[in-house]
């Protein structure tokens, strides 16, 4: 095993590979999540999108640096017109591809095309059984459509594959929605327990469930996996209620690369946030050269540029100090431990997010859904009661 | 619930599942809706052999004849077959 020597910032132990690589095509959506991970300035980014020939060149160059399953994201992917274009060409390359959508803009038409172009499967966004929870919690009236795209994405023989982000207003209906999987034929379902990042940080005391609903959503989860095996049911464990941070990413550098819809090429979701980083673009950067040796995929690589507690915790290489982005977001500091670890010395930052949970009337205050208008108003500075506890939020 | 393996069972690659050979990780891969498995060496020749047509002991008495110096081998790909039917990486051609 090599050790790649990184620009003097950190080493690597391992010879790391793009293994996933996430295309985030587009910012626009029709929908107006107010989980959304998206940054909250995604208004800047509407109007500079890559073109189709950007996109094909940089499937080609990250499937020449081993990626192999392909995300098609956003945004909602499909307000594209060249989503049948990229797909036929990741299938040209040998990607395993996935669309992921919120189902609108799922034609019969354009369904087929994806089949025909070799698209390998569609992961399609549920929010809840109810459609009141539905409605409200995406502020658009998408219930009735996302059942009949279900029916549409079996009716074509594609794995059926929802996932579902849960939070306060749905996480007591676990069962309903686990039934409502089962009955519409899903083959996985992800219960992707809310992250907070983004717009979901920003709206964090009115999503944050307590522990007490958590856990009984987790046993809920156990019992149906028991008695459905046929069904591979995810359960993305909410780290606010560990005592350990997520390995984010499985690793900064690891196996994910995230290309924006600008073209900024990132090691996770959200690493924009992160002061004094700059970030290449692939209209301007080699995606090799990003990859490996770019400052910004080398800054958080191995366990080199950690400090304490995480330098001398026998823990670090578990979980490499969680999440850079959750650092800097609660305690303004990117290398700090991930304030989800009770080591850290931020940790009281996390208990008190879960402590407002259980009284959330005291919390009360508007969710502020993902849309261009709220997006300009957080760029331009207003909103600032929402925004203040935490960093790198504009 | 464990398979058991049978010399005549037939298996190919599972429904959504799409098993192939990646130039850059010089292995074999096992691909499905939210992951993916590296394969070593020993499983990758065995699930390119899981055409859909041949039985197990056909895979077996292949693979003995193109490696005669391996010992134990057939022991080895039972429970490699195991672990993959288990897994759902696998779907059986000839069920009864």
């Amino acid at each position: 095993m090599s050790v790649q020597v990184n620009n003097g910032v950190s080493t690597s132990a391992t010879q790391t590979t793009p293994l996933w690589l996430l295309a985030e095509v587009t910012y626009r959506c029709p929908l107006h999540c107010a989980f959304c991970y998206n940054p909250t300035d995604y208004d800047k980014h509407t109007q500079n999108e890559l073109t189709t020939e950007q996109w094909i060149q940089t499937l080609r160059d990250a499937r020449k640096l081993g990626a192999i399953q392909l995300g098609i994201s956003g945004g909602e992917p499909l307000l594209r017109d060249d989503i049948e274009e990229i797909v036929i060409e990741a299938k040209k390359l040998g990607y395993y591809s996935n669309l992921i959508t919120s189902g609108v803009g799922l034609t019969e038409q354009r369904i087929q095309a994806f089949k025909a172009g070799g698209l390998d499967h569609i992961q399609l966004s549920m929010h809840d059984v109810t459609e009141d929870i539905n409605n409200f919690i995406t502020n658009t009236k998408t219930f009735q459509l996302k059942q009949k795209v279900a029916a549409m994405i079996k009716a074509h023989g594609y794995p059926m594959v929802l996932n579902v982000v849960i939070h306060r207003f749905n996480i007591d209906h676990m069962k309903q929605i686990l039934e409502m999987a089962e009955a519409i034929g899903a083959d996985y379902i992800e219960l992707a327990n809310n992250q907070y990042y983004g717009w979901s940080l920003v709206n964090r005391s009115q999503l944050m469930p307590t522990r007490e609903q958590l856990e009984r959503a987790e046993a809920i989860t156990n019992e149906f996996r028991a008695t459905n095996p046929h069904v591979k049911a995810l359960y993305v464990v909410p780290d606010y209620f560990n005592d350990r941070p997520k390995k984010c990413m499985n690793g900064w550098g690891e196996v994910f690369m995230i290309v924006t819809a600008n073209g900024d090429v990132l090691p996770c979701h959200s690493a924009r946030v992160l002061p004094n980083m700059q970030f290449p673009n692939v209209k301007d950067a080699d995606l090799g050269w990003t990859w490996k040796d770019s400052p910004a995929f080398n800054q958080y690589r191995g366990t080199g540029w950690m400090k304490e507690p995480c330098r001398s915790c026998e823990e670090k290489e578990k979980d490499l100090a969680g999440c850079r982005c959750q650092s800097f977001l609660l305690a303004g500091d990117a290398e700090a431990a991930d304030p989800v670890c009770t080591k850290s010395p931020h940790r009281h930052l996390v208990d008190e997010a879960i402590e407002n949970a259980k009284n959330p009337q005291l919390q009360a205050q508007p969710i502020l859904f993902r849309n261009d208008k709220n997006s300009k108003r957080l760029i331009a500075g207003e909103l600032k009661e929402l925004t203040d506890k935490f960093h790198a939020l504009p | 619930m464990s398979k058991q393996i049978q010399g005549s069972d037939v298996y190919t690659i599972a429904l959504h599942h799409r098993f192939q050979w990646e130039e850059a990780q010089q292995c074999h891969v096992v691909l499905f809706p939210e992951g993916m498995v590296k394969l070593n060496g020993g499983a990758g020749e065995i699930l390119k052999r899981l055409d859909g047509k041949a039985t197990v002991a056909d895979v077996v008495a292949d693979l003995k004849a193109t490696f005669p110096e391996a010992e134990n081998i057939e022991k080895d790909i039972i429970s490699m077959l195991e672990l993959a039917v288990n897994k759902g990486w696998l779907r059986q051609i000839n069920v009864a």
